[in-house]
């Protein structure tokens, strides 16, 4: 289960790439460690699976920035991110604090798991506004903005006539959603 | 749909679909315009933050696609918690659930045990203070009845009060107004005064009519009080003024304020108004003062299916019947008194003053 940096660095590559292989690697060599390390803590199997995927989250976003120097090994990193983030939920649900056993050696990632949160909390509005369009703006939103399709498929996939018309639909939703998720964003601000 | 055509040059500004030209004009434009400036990062901010949340997005449902494909391989495996309360459940399961049930039953009998008997003794409470209320306040009554008959026999032996109401001075020498209804059919009225004493006395005028009588002490120990702290208003009283009752509920002088409801009584009769303070048997008679110490009604009767309805003779009436009783040569020098000495000071020092002139009246 050894890794050396260019492999990691190469791993990080992928994973900025959403590559599915890269992703896979990083499931099979880290996994079972925050597995344990969640369940050894009062953890149960579905917050192991949150955690991790938080965890490959923050992951994704440091590589996609492609400036993220790793200073310890990938292990550790991910140990320090899974631990903080579990430690933060922990907090939040009151539960009693376990004094974590500290087997592996941690590095500082508060800064991450903090910007992490933020965006987590963005994200959470925008997936609201969404929610909150209806259809089938949100089908054409998704369809054009998420999956990326071309105007002429999208036009032809919601029965409009010509990609002009399906492109005047999709800005009419789109002035929505911008509405919906800047008024979500003020109510959450406030 | 000018926004619309805005949005799309936007977008294709942004992905680089515009032709030299048109981006030129378009640069000028956003020079020019400041509004569509702001347009144009306010949308290229949010486009962003939508393909952030794309990404996300498809990132995400790639790491559940990961997930469930690498556990049904086994690549990964799901650990059971093996948290140590869990395996304690497991094993003391039986046991647990008995001691648990038995502490179930056990809390629901203290519960309705408790319940049962705190309701019980509550309500027994509440009937002992009631009777013992009752009887506290018809020994009293005995009491008072039994001294003054030791002390003083003022009262006729071996009769029961017939009416208890209220009265006021409206003469220092002894002159007292009440209700008709309180005196009515009576032989004897012996008044009291707030200091327990009572006095002999003996109705001089009645006015069924106007519900008001007039009662003279005539008792050799009653001293005049010399000139009245109250005046009796001859005019009007406006609606809302602040006013405030004396009477005789209890056994005790009972003070209640109020204020002016309407200025006329039951049914638009105008000889009363309708005041608002709570009223119950044995304030008939009493005086109604407003703020400044002047009688301006008597209280007479209460609406039955009301709350805090309340009738009150206005002072008036007493004007025109002591112009009726003048004319008996005997009562030729009552001298009402019209000015209020008590206008300037504050409720208490005025009740004090004025506790004096109020009489609780009994007939028997």
């Amino acid at each position: 289960m050894k890794t050396d940096s260019t492999d990691e660095k190469a791993l990080l590559k992928g994973l900025a790439l959403n590559d599915r292989n890269s992703v896979e690697t990083i499931y099979k060599l880290f996994y079972n460690m925050v597995q344990s390390l969640i369940i050894n803590n009062n953890g149960t199997a579905d917050d192991a699976r949150d955690i991790f995927q938080e965890t490959v989250i923050v992951l994704y976003e440091k590589a996609k920035t492609g400036s993220f120097e790793l200073n310890c090994q990938l292990k550790t990193y991910v140990y320090s991110v899974s631990r903080r983030l579990w430690l933060k939920k922990l907090q939040q649900q009151q539960k009693f604090l376990p004094s974590m056993n500290n087997l592996e050696e941690t590095v500082p990632v508060e800064e991450e798991v903090e910007s992490n949160s933020q965006r987590n909390a963005e994200f959470q509005m925008m997936e609201k506004a969404l929610l909150h369009l209806g259809e089938p703006c949100r089908s054409l939103i998704e369809a054009f903005y998420l999956q990326k399709k071309n105007m002429t498929d999208i036009a032809g996939h919601f029965g409009y006539t010509n990609a002009d018309n399906a492109k005047n639909q999709k800005y009419k939703c789109l002035m929505r959603l911008r509405k919906l998720f800047f008024a979500e964003f003020k109510n959450n601000n406030v | 749909m000018q926004e619309l055509q805005l949005l799309d040059a936007i977008e294709r500004f942004l992905r680089g679909e515009m032709s030299p030209e048109e981006m030129a004009s378009f640069e000028q434009l956003r020079k020019s315009n400041p509004e569509v400036d702001e347009k144009v990062v306010e949308h290229t901010m949010f486009l962003q933050q939508i393909d952030q949340f794309a990404d996300w997005k498809n990132f995400k449902s790639t790491l559940n696609d990961v997930h469930t494909q690498l556990l049904e391989s086994g690549d990964i495996t799901q650990e059971a918690p093996k948290a140590t309360v869990i395996q304690m459940w497991r094993k003391y399961k039986r046991v647990m659930a008995v001691a648990a049930s038995i502490a179930g039953v056990t809390t629901l009998l203290i519960a309705g045990m408790a319940t049962y008997y705190s309701q019980k003794k509550t309500g027994a409470d509440i009937e002992r203070l009631r009777r013992e209320v009752k009887r506290e306040v018809a020994q009293k009554a005995n009491e008072v009845i039994n001294t003054m008959q030791a002390r003083t026999t003022k009262a006729p032996e071996n009769t029961p009060v017939k009416y208890g109401g209220t009265g006021f001075l409206v003469d220092g020498k002894g002159i007292i107004v009440t209700n008709a209804h309180v005196v009515n059919g009576s032989s004897t009225v012996v008044v009291q005064n707030s200091k327990g004493q009572e006095f002999r006395s003996r109705i001089i005028y009645t006015n069924p009519a106007t519900d008001l009588a007039f009662i003279k002490i005539e008792d050799a120990d009653y001293r005049s009080i010399g000139p009245l702290p109250y005046g009796i208003r001859k005019g009007g009283t406006e609606l809302g003024e602040q006013l405030f009752t004396l009477g005789y509920p209890r056994e005790e002088i009972v003070y209640n304020e109020g204020y002016m409801s309407a200025k006329t009584g039951y049914n638009g009769d105008t000889l009363s108004f309708q005041i608002g303070v709570s009223a119950n048997p044995g304030n008939s008679g009493g005086p109604v003062f407003n703020k400044s110490g002047e009688v301006i009604g008597i209280i007479n009767a209460r609406q039955k299916a009301a709350e805090g309805v309340v009738f009150a003779l206005t002072a008036k009436n007493i004007f025109r019947s002591v112009e009726e009783i003048k004319k008996d040569s005997t009562y030729e020098n009552i001298r009402l008194t019209l000015n209020s000495s008590i206008r300037n000071m504050d409720r208490v020092q005025q009740i004090k003053k004025i506790e004096d002139a109020v009489f609780m009246v009994k007939s028997y």
